[in-house]
């Protein structure tokens, strides 16, 4: 006898070549239980383009259709028209990038698929830098960090710009249903992903997915890092339907964002000050998302 | 025109792969202490943790026989330590891989 919250069904099989801890590999384990064997994958170039092996290997026991870095939104726009001439209704087509492959190489193919609303999901898994070529900074990077491309020294160059809310340019542009799911949380993943499945059109998911190579943190933190980023509001748990915002996870305790970037190699070059800034940074970012949620419903029932 | 799901062209599955032999270190279950939650089993993302028969191995209390253990496949298993360092009971132990497949 067992019980389990998630389900038991896996469609990844072990063997595959992700790293020691990969958060993305997890997320892929997650999407797939959600969403079942009917489905078909389109990835781009990304860590998921590596991660199954070379042929004639397969880890996925779903079809898996790989393309160029900046066409996932056109792949997926294409495997469901070519379904849909051939009446096929019970398929589900998901597009699975990373954070490089949308924040910035794939943000137009994207942005193209949405808005000619394609019955299809979209995935961003976002471990935050372009990992699958050795850690250079992508669009998806957050305010501080060290990579590759940043990389700090005397100069202290690490990243000064802030990360690109793609969940929020998705939400901008009127996708109906938009949502971000973290790797720590892997129930509520698989309702967001269920649910986007049982709903027609276009859907965006934002999962963050831990890196312990680029993030410079011992594989076995994989799971800790990311539930501390959902109780330090770094990356607040929501979804948005039609337009109104619903926080899933509102964390009791204010959890000092010291403790998440502490914990990483990436930001150990961080001066007091500097964390103190981003604790600024997330806190505004939080209470912004807070009123976005008061004000949509309060919207939706007038 | 006659539909046909299409199957993965790649025909041998990744399984094939052991993955076990890049483990510097194991995690080893403490079966006196395990409680059979699956908190392992849920985030281990090989995944090579399984379900078997709960009388294969002892457990804290007669009770918990009545509930599927879990079992470690060292074949594929990594030894990322996430299922160590999530364990509520501290139930499995990490340790030095010796080389000798044990």
């Amino acid at each position: 006898m067992r019980n389990t919250t998630i389900p038991e069904e896996e469609y990844m099989l072990p063997g595959h070549v992700a790293c020691l801890g990969c958060g993305a590999a997890l997320a892929m384990r997650y999407a797939l239980k959600a969403l079942g064997k009917k489905t078909i994958v389109s990835v781009p170039a990304c860590c998921w383009a590596v991660i199954p092996g070379v042929y004639p290997y397969r880890t996925l026991e779903v079809p898996l259709l790989y393309t160029a870095f900046e066409v996932t939104g056109a792949a997926i726009s294409g495997i469901r028209e070519a379904l849909e001439v051939l009446g096929q209704d019970d398929v589900t087509v998901m597009g699975w990038a990373g954070d490089g492959g949308t924040a910035d190489i794939g943000i137009q193919a994207l942005s193209g698929a949405m808005e000619r609303e394609h019955n299809v999901i979209y995935v961003m898994y976002d471990n935050e830098a372009y990992m699958n070529t050795g850690v250079q900074r992508s669009g998806a990077t957050p305010f501080g960090a060290w990579t590759t491309t940043t990389p700090v020294g005397k100069l202290r160059i690490y990243k000064k710009e802030r990360k690109k809310p793609v969940a929020e340019m998705m939400v901008a542009q009127g996708v109906p249903y938009v949502a971000t799911a973290n790797i720590a949380y892997p129930e509520d993943l698989i309702r967001k992903l269920r649910k986007a499945k049982e709903m027609k059109g276009p859907k965006f998911i934002h999962i963050y997915a831990t890196c312990p190579t680029g993030w410079r943190v011992p594989p076995n933190k994989t799971i800790e890092i990311a539930k501390l980023a959902v109780q330090t509001r770094v990356f607040p748990l929501y979804e948005v339907e039609n337009g109104v915002y619903k926080i899933n996870v509102k964390p009791k305790e204010r959890v000092p964002v010291r403790d998440y970037l502490r914990m990483q190699g990436r930001f150990r070059h961080l001066t007091e000050e500097e964390v103190e800034l981003i604790q600024k940074m997330v806190d505004e970012e939080w209470e912004k998302l807070l009123l976005k949620e008061e004000m949509t419903n309060r919207v939706r029932k007038e | 025109m006659e539909f046909e799901f299409p199957t993965p062209l790649t025909t041998v599955p990744s399984t094939a792969n052991k993955t076990g032999v890049w483990r510097t270190f194991r995690p080893v279950i403490n079966y006196e202490k395990c409680i059979r939650c699956y908190i392992c089993w849920k985030f281990c993302p090989e995944p090579a943790i399984s379900f078997v028969p709960g009388d294969k191995y002892p457990a804290p209390s007669e009770a918990f026989l009545k509930r599927d253990a879990v079992e470690i496949n060292y074949d594929y298993c990594k030894g990322c330590g996430i299922c160590a360092n999530e364990c509520p009971k501290g139930a499995i132990d990490f340790v030095l891989e010796r080389g000798d497949g044990q």
